[in-house]
């Protein structure tokens, strides 16, 4: 085959791929409009466009294939045949297997060996109209051309058209024929700017095809539009990139400048790149509707073979998406389409019973807003059923009966996205395998998007994803720590917060070593950039002034201690190699206006370096537990105590059996153990400021010097299982009542959090695990407690 | 082995290494870097060359070979791996090398640690020995 032929038959299947994709949603709609005559000759002129290139290319087994359903349509065109599900299904398993012939001629050139009797025979059983019959599944020779074909009875003369001009245009012929006519006139009336042609284009063409306005737009679209390889458009964007950083260099360079005239070059140069950036930019954006033009079919096939009715809406189709980012979107919409037909809407006969329409409705929106594109997922179903995703959640693990008995309705809905979830009562082949929406989520979250999720129970459920617009480009906010530059993402930054030394000292506390700052009532913990990358912090620029960076991730909150906030610069983000895979704290590198390259930081990846947020499931739950007592709580009665003279601590009184003091002398000794006798049983004694002083949570033993000189100790009893336990304490301090906005964001063995009490930030105590990791040794005493 | 290979030549800590020609996009001066924390000690940092990115591995640390003085600054080799454009960081450039195969010979056994991966093989060169260093395993090393 020569270069020629080559390069016609890659445009016959680009082509014809694309006439297949629109093959394929009007094959749906005509499903709904069983009698519009402009579907069924649209569909009618894909299928013999396609059928008479594939005879000019020597195609055989792909024109045979395509000239049964030709002639099934045909019939269907002219009412010998009416439409019914039968005839949809058949046809689009046509459009299947034509797809696949075309793949097969993609890769090896040839359209295959393999048969397709059984659909030739369904189509040509379909085509039970009379007179039809000599037409029917008859193979044809190779090299037929569209003139030769069997159809008489047509509509428009299509046998008019050479082969070649089938093969150029990719529009219904009618159509482009009224648009060349148009244009002829046009023309001839006047001879006007570009860009007015084009305006009276679409006028003219609407005038003489006033029903198919959508589908003379999309003939409009082909004339002026151009097929261009991607993978110029990506060098485009890298050359661009450059020059968005020499532009920065040399707008640095100008600043100490005073030349008029290389000051307004350089400004001139400015404004044409950030124009160029734009204009570049906007060659790789893609409406939305490539990938939702796939989802009428999906949504058909689910709903068919799950036994429901589905209506597809959609609006905003025209919506532009960077294309790698439509790339990315593809596949988990696809599966969170699924996922409301499957689990979402109900069958009809429950439907009627909630009354409701037995079509069930999902809603497809996409819109700009705030330099982020909004995708929503709308569906009119049954919505989440909050007990079952509870009980689930507990089922596989992933809560505690407790923490689901506080969770609101928002955390229960985001136990969706946890992996290794599914609600679907019974697996179906379409989803509910257990992996998906937390694939959903990762994917979206890569791309640096977020999903948020609504439902009401009976009424329907929505899904919103939020998406930036690209990822070549984005805002930056640099900063220098231990005397190098990085640059943060402007997305996950949230605001910035400038202590002068006074303030610095009064106001970072610290937990045990971990520095927190209250921002505005709430505890920041804070994490210092030198010490995290463990840089040195260059000596003489630390004046005691403290820079904090506030960061999201993940729906957590935390202050970066940086050197030095510069400011806030466009950058090219360019990927770090394969030499730094498992460095998780950068997300890329950039080249600064000086020319020297600059560490992007990964916000993500720092917070979980420095334990802000931790693995996904712990994350979950840790996330649903503080929120829910954020916004839950009543007040709480707790006891304060002192465990040493460094830490304040706390504990809800419900949990305290009672307060005691005993002399020392009472204390015993059991196989190592302190105990006391109480209540005419034996107490185990556990020294709260030894087991939370060791990370690994010891007993205290009989080896252990005595740490309390005094003549008491004082000790809060626990009880449970009819069995106490003593905690030692170094001084009780009080009840107070209060309301607790617990922060998580330091979590140790040990201790549950920390909250704000009585303006001084007192650690919450985790009874329960104290005691359980205690005592592991304990056994025989006290079996009722111990794990 | 292929006959009459030629080598881009440099030395490191004393030891004369070669690359072969093809696999060298550019010699260069000292570049201003960056340093990225936390990466493996062999990665010296990152330049900008002409704008690309590129990771500049020291190779006195790759072949646990001593420390570079303060005082000396270090050439970069840019060649060309399968891990992308990598800046190889020596001592001090030689000349271009041609070699005669026959004087090839694989690494001797009793040579050890990392210099023993990185070393495909010597040629005995008139006066000195030309190690033959495997690119893709050097940068391997990080």
């Amino acid at each position: 085959m020569g270069e020629d032929d080559e390069s016609i038959v890659r445009e016959f299947l680009v082509e014809s791929l694309e006439n297949l994709d629109q093959l394929d949603r009007d094959l749906v709609e005509l499903e709904t409009h069983s009698t519009n005559s402009e579907i069924i000759n649209r569909i009618f002129r894909i299928v013999h466009t396609l059928k008479g290139t594939c005879g000019f290319l020597s195609f055989g087994k792909l024109e045979s294939v395509s000239h049964v359903g030709e002639n099934l349509l045909d019939n269907v065109r002219c009412g010998r045949v009416s439409v019914t599900p039968d005839i949809i299904s058949a046809l689009l398993s046509l459009s299947d297997v034509l797809r696949s012939l075309l793949l097969t001629v993609e890769q090896t050139g040839s359209d295959g060996e393999e048969n397709y009797n059984t659909l030739i025979t369904l189509l040509t059983s379909l085509n039970k109209a009379p007179g039809s019959a000599a037409a029917m599944g008859v193979s044809q020779t190779p090299g037929v051309t569209a003139t030769d074909s069997p159809i008489v009875n047509l509509q428009h003369p299509i046998e008019e058209e050479s082969p070649a001009e089938i093969l150029g245009e990719e529009a219904p012929v009618d159509e482009l024929e009224a648009v060349f006519r148009a244009e002829r006139a046009k023309y001839q009336a006047e001879q006007q700017s570009v860009a007015k042609v084009s305006e009276q284009k679409e006028k003219s063409v609407a005038a003489v095809t006033p029903p198919a306005t959508e589908d003379a737009k999309k003939s409009e679209l082909t004339e002026t539009a151009l097929r261009v390889d991607v993978h110029l458009l990506d060098k485009l964007m890298n050359l661009v990139g450059e020059l968005v950083l020499a532009r920065n260099q040399i707008l640095q360079f100008t600043k100490n400048q005073s030349d008029a005239e290389l000051i307004s070059t350089s400004q001139r140069l400015n404004l044409i790149t950030s124009e160029l950036q734009e204009g570049v930019m906007r060659t790789r954006m893609q409406p939305i509707a490539n990938v939702w033009n796939k989802l009428p079919r999906i949504v058909r096939d689910v709903a068919h073979s799950c036994g429901k009715q589905v209506a597809l809406e959609m609006q905003g189709k025209e919506t532009e998406l960077d294309k790698t980012i439509i790339e990315a979107i593809k596949d988990p919409l696809t599966h969170i389409i699924r996922n409301s037909v499957d689990h979402g809407i109900e069958t009809p006969e429950k439907r009627l019973a909630s009354g409701k329409a037995e079509e069930g409705r999902l809603f497809l929106r996409a819109f700009h807003e705030g330099g982020q594109v909004n995708i929503e997922i709308i569906d009119d179903g049954g919505g989440v059923h909050l007990d079952r995703v509870k009980a689930k959640g507990i089922e596989r693990g992933l809560i505690t009966a407790e923490q689901a008995a506080r969770m609101t309705e928002r955390e229960i809905l985001n136990l969706i996205f946890l992996p290794g979830f599914s609600t679907a009562a019974k697996i179906t082949n379409v989803s509910g395998r257990g992996v998906g929406m937390d694939v959903v989520k990762t994917n979206i979250e890569k791309i640096g998007g977020t999903v948020d999720l609504q439902s009401k129970l009976g009424e329907g459920t929505t899904l919103r994803i939020r998406i930036p617009l690209t990822l070549a480009i984005i805002p930056a906010l640099v900063i220098t720590s231990g005397g190098d530059r990085f640059a943060i993402p402007q997305v996950s930054l949230l605001e910035l917060v400038r202590l002068e030394p006074e303030q610095a000292r009064k106001g970072i506390e610290s937990i045990r070593g971990t520095p927190v700052y209250r921002l505005r009532g709430n505890l920041l913990p804070l994490v210092h950039l030198n010490k995290l990358l463990r840089t040195e912090i260059p000596a003489g620029i630390n004046d005691g002034t403290v820079n904090i960076v506030v960061l999201q991730a993940d729906e957590r909150q935390f202050g970066l201690v940086v050197d030095e906030i510069n400011d806030t610069e466009e950058i090219v983000v360019k990927p770090l190699g394969k030499l730094f895979k498992g460095l998780t704290t950068f997300a890329g590198a950039t080249i600064m206006g000086d020319g020297r390259v600059a560490l992007i930081l990964d916000v993500m990846g720092l917070a979980q370096r420095s334990n802000v947020v931790s693995d996904n499931k712990d994350r979950a739950v840790h996330e649903t537990e503080s929120k829910n007592k954020d916004t839950g709580s009543s007040k709480q009665a707790m006891l304060l105590f002192r465990v040493s003279d460094t830490r304040r601590m706390a504990v809800p009184l419900s949990q305290v059996a009672r307060l005691e003091e005993f002399p020392h002398s009472a204390i015993e000794y059991s196989g190592g153990q302190q105990v006391v006798q109480y209540r005419s049983q034996i107490m185990p004694l556990i020294s709260l400021s030894e087991v939370l002083a060791d990370p690994r949570l010891r007993l205290v033993d009989s080896a252990q010097p005595e740490k309390q000189a005094g003549d008491t100790i004082q000790v809060i009893v626990y009880t449970s299982n009819e069995s106490s336990i003593g905690l030692v304490v170094d001084r009780i301090m009080g009840v107070v009542e209060e309301r607790l906005v617990v922060q998580r964001n330091i979590v140790r063995p040990g201790v549950l959090g920390s909250a704000v009490i009585e303006k001084t930030v007192t650690e919450l105590l985790d009874v329960e695990s104290v005691i359980r990791t205690a005592l592991s040794g304990y056994t025989e005493s006290t079996p009722a407690l111990a794990a | 082995m292929p006959d009459d290979r030629q080598f881009c030549t440099f030395l490191v800590d004393g030891l004369y290494f070669g690359i072969e020609v093809f696999q060298v996009q550019e010699v260069i001066r000292f570049q201003e870097m960056t340093r990225v924390p936390l990466a493996s000690p062999v990665i010296k940092g990152l330049i900008n060359l002409r704008g690309q990115i590129v990771t500049a591995i020291d190779l006195r640390r790759g072949l646990e070979l001593a420390e570079r003085p303060e005082s000396s600054l270090p050439m970069n080799v840019v060649v060309r791996t399968g891990d992308g454009v990598v800046s190889l960081l020596v001592d001090e450039i030689g000349e271009v090398a041609s070699t005669d195969p026959a004087t090839f010979e694989p690494p001797p056994e009793t040579l050890r640690g990392t210099a023993r991966t990185l070393i495909d093989g010597v040629y005995k060169l008139k006066g000195r020995l030309l190690l033959v260093l495997n690119t893709d395993k050097a940068v391997n090393v990080c």
